[in-house]
């Protein structure tokens, strides 16, 4: 199967090791990705925030109207940009007033005929719980996370269709089929602080803590996300002496099939997550 | 055209503010409550009492992280992010000084820098912010470095082949 893959911005910079290791699990599954030729920000929450209603739904719609010459479905790792990417997609496909607008602004008409999704759901549906677990070549035994999706992948649902608002599942049972041990909590879609974290770094200190300290009253010794700003700040605002590492659930299905290039993914990290790995016995 | 506060935010964010009966559970979810003012369900009754200078000049539409928990949330399908979205862009055109200085600033240089180039750059936001904000210049230098140092902030910006097109859509989506 193959897919037109949108990075986003994160997968080049602050989230370089989730672009490398979706690309990395996504081949050696089989899955197909092409980066999408010429892409463009998708706007991120800055476009809206500022009540920039149409440039907010254009910036990604040029991108969506790109797939749509690729003809294949759109795939994204970034939260914030699958949340926005979605949003167009389900504006442009339910008022047709918006739609005329939006068109004209890029330039392109909307056909409705791709599909915009997180890696995730990909993963979990197309590729199936059966098969990771059949590429498993080292089970995650011993490793304790806890799942995170924070807001934007599961949130307004309308817009998002995408697992459950409140008690999502797929991280969790990805994670499981590699023999990680998932520790329910319930705060696995509770806020970040997101892009206050420039602005008002008190306030996703206190955010981040909370979140670490519960995900250690749940048992778990890591956390494991899908969205490269709430990994930045999970790692960047913890304030406590002891950090609990983060990962992305895509490195942890990568080092559960033995991929080599694993190891260049950890020296990514502001919390070295190595010393951890090593205590399961998972890297030498 | 009626010119009171709420329906221009009925308007410009498609929501019917008046459908708030104050459950509260906006604020019950909200993240940042703490840090705000008044919070998202009070400034919604202010906003329909009209009290225009209060909420645009709060730090409350300001400090909304965007997580939608709110507007999944509330009982009678306000969009409050929509609202906030909508606030914010009032308080902006109305020329009403930012609740919150930075982040206002923050918002302005990432589309400033996706307007230039088609994508956001770290190097060049984050330099600005740091000399432009009020957040001292000092914070967040070690994480910056370590960041740097892993080669996740590259300094200079890679060609999009996308930055023509979307100058012409900033350009057209005025």
């Amino acid at each position: 199967m193959s897919y037109s893959f949108y990075p986003g911005c994160s997968a080049h910079s602050t989230g370089l090791e989730y672009g490398l290791s979706t690309l990395a699990t996504f081949q050696h599954l089989g899955l197909e990705l092409e980066e999408l030729a010429k892409w463009n920000c998708c706007g991120a929450s800055s476009a809206h925030a500022l009540g920039h209603h149409i440039l907010s739904l254009a910036l990604p719609a040029r991108n969506l109207a790109i797939a749509q010459e690729a003809g294949r479905d759109l795939v994204t790792a970034c939260a914030a940009c699958f949340s926005r990417l979605k949003k167009a997609d389900h504006t442009l496909r339910n008022d047709p007033e918006t739609r005329e607008e939006v068109e004209s602004v890029v330039g392109f008409k909307f056909t409705g005929e791709v599909t915009v999704r997180p890696v995730l759901a990909v993963l979990y549906e197309d590729c199936g719980l059966e098969k990771i677990t059949a590429h498993m070549q080292r089970p995650l035994t011993g490793l304790k996370v806890v799942t995170y999706y924070g807001c934007l992948l599961v949130r307004p649902p309308e817009v998002t269709q995408f697992d459950d608002p409140d008690d999502p599942q797929v991280m969790t049972e990805l994670l499981r089929a590699v023999g990680a041990e998932v520790k329910p909590w319930s705060y696995a879609t509770d806020c970040c602080g997101a892009g206050l974290s420039l602005s008002r770094s008190d306030i996703v200190y206190s955010l981040v803590d909370r979140l670490t300290e519960r995900a250690q009253e749940a048992g778990a010794d890591a956390m494991a996300t899908a969205c490269p700003l709430c990994q930045l700040n999970l790692e960047m605002r913890q304030s406590s002496k002891s950090k609990m590492p983060v990962f992305f659930f895509t490195e942890l299905l990568g080092l559960a099939f033995g991929l080599p290039e694993v190891k260049n993914w950890w020296t990514k990290h502001l919390i070295d997550p190595r010393p951890l790995l090593r205590s399961v016995g998972l890297v030498k | 055209m009626i010119n009171n506060l709420v329906s221009e935010a009925n308007r410009l964010s498609g929501q019917e503010i008046d459908l708030c009966y104050h459950c509260h559970k906006c604020a019950a979810g909200c993240p940042v409550v703490e840090a705000m003012e008044y919070g998202p369900d009070r400034l919604l009754r202010m906003v329909a009492l009209d009290q225009r200078d209060a909420v645009l000049r709060s730090r409350d539409i300001w400090l909304c992280a965007g997580c939608y928990t709110c507007s999944t949330r509330c009982p009678n399908d306000i969009d409050i992010s929509a609202v906030m979205d909508a606030l914010r862009k009032l308080a902006v055109t109305g020329g009403y000084p930012a609740g919150e200085r930075d982040a206002l600033l923050f918002h302005k240089l990432f589309l400033g820098v996706v307007q230039r180039l088609g994508r956001s750059h770290e190097a060049v936001m984050l330099g600005l912010f740091k000399i432009l904000s009020r957040v001292p210049i000092y914070r967040d230098i070690d994480s910056g470095v370590a960041l740097i140092r892993r080669g996740k902030v590259p300094i200079l910006p890679k060609k999009s082949g996308a930055a023509s097109d979307v100058q012409q859509i900033f350009r057209r989506s005025k």
